[in-house]
């Protein structure tokens, strides 16, 4: 009787542990798990830096979620799309500019420094264009309508890219120098200040840009309180463009970033890609920016940890376990209190 | 009924709105004079929401004719209808509760900045020059406000009673010629809403704003107003001064007659 009174008072924590047990089994009869953490325990640091630096790419796409919940309470399926078809246009704009893994790196940087921005330009010109014809005019249909407006876009997408690149994955030449740059106290490589060099100034700039401009101001405002912000004279419509816009500068840039990182594109990236920056937004609390850049990171020290200690193969298991259990106990996600960061 | 004065703010001509059949608001004509203080009353229902929601853009009225400034604003959307000089407070108050009390002041100030998106990456010294202008005009409505001491605090932690003012800051902020008040007394003490009752027309001499005041208080309508109008059941039944008012027997009958009289 006792017993069963209390399961039933704490029964969202036997659901967490029955969960973590079949997890576990699951692990146990599959991998040799507990061998596997001993082995390697001192290239830890290094396995938790190569984490930061995916993490940095996926926090990139999670902002573009969380800015356009924040601001819409719509989840922009259409996101991880937008993101792919950025490594397209990297991939596009590598052969435009007929760059090979010989090509000097002076002629490399060149390139990219006019890829990126027309990447980056052309994916939220295809982002604000998805809001105006896909969501706008359902702007005041019951939510679940634009939900479903919003996976059908990121179908066509998904499409569009199929029709650009083909079905498989194409290789890109690589075009990063592996050089090491720092071996202690952890590895360091070309491709990792690569992206960090790009990420880390656009994560910076987005949160620098709604936290002071005045546009940022009348995004948070219009995230607030939608009709109140436009009784104070905030163009509505123009700030949730603007919104997308950025949005889809961010996705196209990790677009482009993960096509030389990961030195392929393929339609499918934005699917797998799309799926975890969007994990990491609602990990983060959705809607908080900070929490978004968090969650990315996070997320990607989390799949370089299975990855190297458990099976690649895990990485959804592990990913999605832990979003469970975050649901389960902070429903709103880790940074949901601090939502002075909301856009 | 006293002469109009040929200088309007505001005035409408016949305008209606239905919802299905139904007719919230049916066929008013209403003139606000320049630098009067003017009141819109009625029991609850009687359309004084609708009719606002109209001149503020929210609704398209189904007929009739809206104009500000001898301008016409019929239809027009909301941040157009600012733009073009209308200003609001809301009845339960629509604070940007997660910015601080400078920043609601400045999401006001919003549309009357020039400085475009990509100009804040580069930052070209007249964008800093306008951000400078923007945040020291803040200041001052805050100053005017008594808020100032406050101005770093998020806007969902200060007072009722400061709430109801950084509102009425944000709603100048826009620049506007008409402002309108939405029972900026609700939920007040006597003594608030006596010390609001002279801010209102503080606010109205030194800045030669109009104004419209939506309220259910009595004491305030009657104290404050130079002229009332009052709806019942989408009509207009009255208007002219608070005593006319009140001697007004369909006034005493629609609103008055039920527990109001008391006060009067």
């Amino acid at each position: 009787m006792n017993v069963a009174a209390w399961l039933a008072r704490n029964s969202r924590l036997l659901i967490v542990l029955i969960a973590i047990a079949a997890v576990l089994a699951l692990f146990g009869t599959s991998v040799p798990i507990w061998g596997g953490c001993t082995a390697a325990l001192d290239r830890c640091a290094d396995v938790v830096a190569i984490g930061v630096f995916q993490g940095m790419i996926v926090a990139l796409v999670a902002l573009g979620y969380t800015l356009v919940y924040g601001i819409l309470q719509l989840i922009n399926f259409a996101n991880g799309s937008v993101f792919m078809l950025g490594s397209v246009a990297a991939l596009l704009g590598v052969e435009i500019f007929g760059l090979t893994s010989d090509s000097p790196a002076a002629s490399v940087i060149l390139a990219f420094a006019v890829i990126l921005p027309v990447t980056m330009a052309i994916t939220a010109g295809l982002n604000a264009g998805i809001e105006r014809v896909a969501y706008r005019p359902l702007r005041r249909a019951p939510t679940l309508a634009t939900l479903i407006s919003a996976i059908g876009m990121d179908f066509i997408l998904q499409n569009v890219g199929q029709i650009i690149i083909g079905p498989s994955p194409v290789s890109l030449p690589s075009l990063l120098p592996n050089d090491v740059i720092l071996a202690e106290p952890v590895v360091i490589k070309v491709s990792h200040l690569f992206v960090t060099g790009i990420t880390l100034p656009l994560l910076l700039g987005l949160m620098w840009f709604v936290r002071t401009t005045r546009q940022g101001k009348a995004m948070r405002a219009t995230a607030q309180d939608r009709e109140a912000a436009g009784l104070m004279g905030i163009d509505v419509n123009r700030t949730i463009s603007l919104t997308f816009l950025l949005a889809g500068a961010l996705a196209g840039g990790a677009g482009v970033i993960v096509a030389l990182y990961n030195g392929s594109a393929w339609w499918q990236y934005g699917f797998s890609y799309g799926l975890l920056a969007f994990t990491a937004a609602v990990f983060g609390g959705i809607g908080n920016l900070l929490g978004a850049a968090v969650g990315g990171i996070f997320l990607g020290i989390l799949i370089s940890l299975n990855a190297f200690y458990v099976d690649p193969r895990w990485q959804e298991v592990v990913v999605f376990g832990i979003l469970v259990l975050v649901l389960i106990f902070r429903p709103t996600g880790l940074f949901a209190e601090k939502q002075s960061e909301r856009a | 009924m006293t002469a109009l004065a040929t200088d309007l703010v505001l005035s409408t001509r016949g305008i209606r709105k239905e919802f299905g059949g139904l007719v919230a608001v049916s066929d008013i004509d209403f003139d606000i004079p320049r630098h009067s203080i003017v009141s819109l009353i009625g029991p609850n229902g009687a359309g004084k929401t609708t009719f606002f929601n109209m001149i503020t853009g929210l609704y398209k009225p189904t007929a009739g004719r809206i104009e500000l400034n001898g301008k016409e604003i019929t239809g027009a959307k909301p941040h157009q209808v600012v733009r073009a000089g209308i200003g609001r407070t809301f009845q339960n108050i629509r604070l940007f509760g997660n910015m601080t009390a400078v920043e609601n002041v400045l999401v006001g100030l919003h549309h009357t900045l020039k400085g475009h998106w990509w100009e804040a990456i580069y930052r070209p010294r007249s964008l800093l020059r306008e951000e400078d202008r923007a945040l020291e005009r803040a200041r001052e409505l805050l100053a005017l406000m008594n808020l100032l001491p406050r101005q770093d605090d998020y806007a969902r932690n200060l007072p009722y009673g400061d709430q109801r003012r950084l509102e009425i800051a944000r709603a100048l902020a826009t620049d506007c010629k008409l402002l309108l008040l939405d029972e900026p007394t609700a939920g007040m003490n006597p003594n608030e809403t006596l010390e609001l009752t002279e801010f209102v027309r503080s606010v109205r001499d030194r800045l030669g704003v109009t104004i419209l005041l939506i309220e259910h208080d009595m004491k305030v309508v009657m104290g404050i107003s130079e002229r009332v109008t009052v709806l019942d059941h989408g009509e207009k039944i009255a208007e002219g001064t608070p005593a006319e008012v009140r001697a007004n027997p369909r006034v005493i009958e629609a609103y008055l007659g039920r527990g109001a009289a008391g006060h009067g």
